[in-house]
């Protein structure tokens, strides 16, 4: 104790609580949880009143009662009998639909439009910049207008179809194609072509491990296409061809039978598929530019023809580059899909948080659900695109 | 002895070079017919183009009509422009009145004057300008745009529209959003667990949904969420919504400004014993800020486009208004040019903007690396 005493005032004073971080943090955390704590209770507090007050019910028993609207495109069994509940798997398997849809094209058409905008074609590289810097400067609600209201609202009535393909027709109402009908034994088509693939993967692996025991190449490509096509239609062939294509036939006013792309579907699909390529054009640019010049130049020198040097070099390098910026590219495409209310494609918000949000008045559950989807979506492809960006990664020495 | 073992001491003048290596020719041949494959490519570019755009020159150019009163006026058989000339200040003001239209006029002058001014590198007092901008000149261009006070009339907001709204919305939404994102930003690379997680949690959370969803939330909820009755205003809500999702975007924008400062600035400034707020607003931000100005660009362009989605919950921008009047029974059937209007509109202002942020870009690059 006496001890104590003898050192400097200043030194055996305590520091004093705000003088040290680490009690600092802790007192503004706790401020900050009663903070949020507080505004979050109140709002609460708030609905709750306003809610009682409109006599709206809380909670999820909506989704049980009887929809009782139609929606023009379900991939799932839907009629006007079936639930709320059912209305938002109606528009989120549309939203999947579209987004798949739109990712695969606006991948195909930005890596061109990418790799054009490098051609040494001084005609090619500069459309290709045209077009980047037109359509991604558009907004992209303009674009789908564009589309559905000025260019599908002009195609001739059912009547007067545009036939460019035979039993392909284009008219207002939608492109009408015909329907593969499924015999007895497509199954083992389907079958036979999994076989394939599972095949492809394990003989891939072992030609990789052969050659880096021995060195001797194994002529994969070839292996690979011969398998995944060759095989399904050898057994399409011994099954006695069992697929059968049903036409689209004009009854009345209107088309029946076949498949048919509603012009929603066509207009949001053709108008981000153009939006987002103009964005992943850019994004392929740029991640090939990233590859030095040098590592061309080394890759000539070994010897590799300018498609070794593309394939072996470039590519592996630009991809782990361009991967992280494409994912957001494909979460934006997939938010943007909502935009499909705008034109009355049945998507999630346009179904769930449109119709059946006005039928029920259900606000908060509905958005809360609405949300939560996109949410998770959001997640599940970066968490998928981390993973994949790791694994490329990886590859670096 | 024969000519050729004529022996000089001058240089024999260089030979031109071969005939088509040079000018039009030879640039057409190394840059458009170097290979065959690439002659085929060029043909095959040249025939789309001229099926595209000779239709369209020859459409909304050469056959179209530009000036009258009503679709009477439109005999050529090209572009209508004459629903855009009847119609234009309605594009530009929305059902602003007329007399008043003026204080839009001097709202956005005085912007732009302002916005020249922080833009020109070699004008002076940028700071007091910058502070003017984002303090002093909201407040006046409310007081104008609404009116109510200094004699001017006021104009309720439901009265706003076309252009000039959808600026309103894209600048009150990028400055406002500001300050937001930079303290959300700097609590995300705070040490303390709490702050940090609310702020990843916040910013992740309005990054992952689409903007129609906030909006839609901003509408029908946040009426919900407020004591009593107060019945407020559908643009307030959508400029609410606008700016929550904004400032997380913004947030990620100060965050990668925040990260590009070296380690070596914060331990300086924690060596001469500035504590955190001082050494974030005299060292870190004002150097981060300079290095953020292109992504702040780059998210206002973004916004600029987004606000289309307004009319999705019923407020009239320049899309919804233009839109409306394509539905008046006096101009049906003139879509193709309204909508070629509102999208050369907005392309003017993006391409515009996006050309500034990479000049930006360039200029700020002071590094020694290549670019």
């Amino acid at each position: 104790m006496s001890s104590d005493a003898n050192k400097s005032p200043s030194a055996s004073q305590k520091t004093r609580f705000w003088h040290d971080p680490a009690k600092r943090a802790i007192l503004f955390q706790s401020l900050l949880v009663i903070a949020v704590l507080g505004f979050v209770g109140m709002i609460v507090q708030n609905t709750l009143h306003n809610l009682e007050s409109r006599g709206i019910t809380t909670g999820f028993a909506f989704l049980s009662q009887e929809a009782g609207f139609g929606i023009i495109q379900s991939l799932i069994d839907y009629s006007e009998s079936s639930s709320y509940g059912r209305t938002f798997f109606v528009g989120l398997l549309n939203t999947l639909l579209v987004s798949v849809l739109g990712i695969i094209a606006a991948t195909l058409l930005g890596f061109i439009m990418g790799i054009a905008r490098l051609s040494n074609n001084w005609l090619i590289s500069k459309v290709a910049s045209a077009y980047v810097e037109i359509f991604r400067n558009i907004p992209l609600l303009i674009q789908i207008f564009f589309w559905y209201f000025a260019v599908l609202r002009a195609l001739p009535s059912p009547r007067q179809s545009l036939e460019p393909i035979e039993n392909i027709f284009i008219n207002v109402r939608g492109l009408y194609m015909p329907e593969p009908i499924y015999g007895d034994g497509f199954g083992w088509v389907v079958a036979a072509f999994f076989i394939a693939v599972v095949a492809v993967f394990f003989i891939s692996r072992w030609s990789k491990k052969r050659q880096d025991e021995t060195g001797q190449r194994f002529p994969m490509l070839w292996t690979a296409a011969g398998l995944i096509i060759g095989l399904p239609l050898l057994v399409y062939w011994v099954m006695g061809s069992p697929l059968t294509w049903e036409a689209p036939v004009l009854k009345g006013f209107n088309f029946r039978g076949g498949m048919t792309i509603i012009p929603e579907l066509a207009a949001l699909w053709v108008a981000l598929t153009i939006y987002t390529a103009a964005f992943i054009a850019e994004i392929v640019r740029s991640g090939i530019e990233a590859v030095s010049h040098g590592q061309t130049e080394a890759a000539s020198a070994l010897g590799l023809n300018r498609g070794k040097v593309l394939r072996l070099v470039v590519v592996p390098q630009a991809v782990r580059v361009i991967i992280p910026p494409l994912t957001s590219q494909y979460l934006n495409l997939i938010k943007n899909s909502s935009l499909a209310t705008a034109i009355g494609y049945p998507d999630l918000v346009s179904v769930f948080a449109g119709t059946t949000l006005n039928q029920t008045g259900q606000a908060i559950e509905v958005i809360f659900m609405t949300m939560l989807v996109y949410l998770t979506l959001s997640l599940l492809v970066s968490a998928f695109m981390n993973w994949f960006n790791t694994r490329m990664a990886l590859v670096e020495r | 002895m024969s000519d050729s073992a004529k022996v000089t001491d001058t240089l024999l003048p260089d030979l031109p070079p071969p005939a088509n290596s040079t000018g039009v020719i030879g640039w057409m041949r190394m840059h458009l017919f170097s290979s065959p494959v690439n002659a085929l490519l060029t043909l095959f570019t040249l025939y789309i183009l001229y099926i595209l755009l000779v239709p369209s020159i020859s459409w909304a150019l050469i056959n179209a009509d530009w000036v009258g009163d009503n679709r009477d006026a439109c005999t050529s058989g090209g572009a209508c422009w004459v629903f855009i000339y009847n119609r234009f200040d309605q594009f530009m003001y929305g059902f602003y009145p007329e007399m008043e239209r003026w204080r839009i006029d001097l709202t956005f002058g005085m912007l732009a004057v302002l916005v020249i001014w922080l833009m020109v590198p070699n004008l002076p007092k940028k700071g007091l300008v910058s502070v003017l901008t984002l303090v002093v000149y909201p407040i006046i261009a409310y007081f104008l745009l609404y009116g109510g006070s200094f004699g001017l009339e006021v104009v309720e907001t439901h009265k706003w529209g076309g252009m000039s709204l959808t600026l309103i919305l894209a600048i009150v939404g990028i400055v406002a959003a500001l300050p937001f994102g930079v303290l959300l930003a700097l609590g995300r690379r705070s040490e303390m667990p709490i702050v940090k997680s609310f702020c990843v949690v916040y910013i992740e959370f309005w990054r992952g949904v689409p903007l129609i969803t906030v909006l839609f939330m901003a509408s029908v909820m946040l009426p919900l969420f407020l004591p009593g009755e107060v019945d407020f205003d559908k643009l307030l809500r959508a400029m609410i919504g606008i700016v929550m999702f904004q400032s997380a975007y913004m947030a990620e924008v100060v965050r990668g400004g925040l990260q590009a400062i070296p380690k070596g600035q914060y331990e300086a400034a924690q060596a001469l014993g500035l504590n955190y707020w001082k050494m974030m607003g005299l060292i870190v931000l004002p150097q981060a800020l300079k290095l953020m100005i292109p992504g702040i660009v780059n998210t206002f362009i973004a916004l600029f486009k987004d606000t289309s989605l307004v009319l999705i919950i019923g407020l009239f921008d320049i899309l919804a208004i233009v839109q409306a009047g394509l539905s008046d029974p006096n101009w049906l059937g003139f879509s193709v040019e309204g909508y070629t209007f509102v999208a050369l509109m907005f392309w003017v202002f993006c391409y515009g903007m996006s050309k500034y942020s990479q000049h930006l870009e360039k200029r700020f690059h002071t590094g020694h690396g290549a670019r």
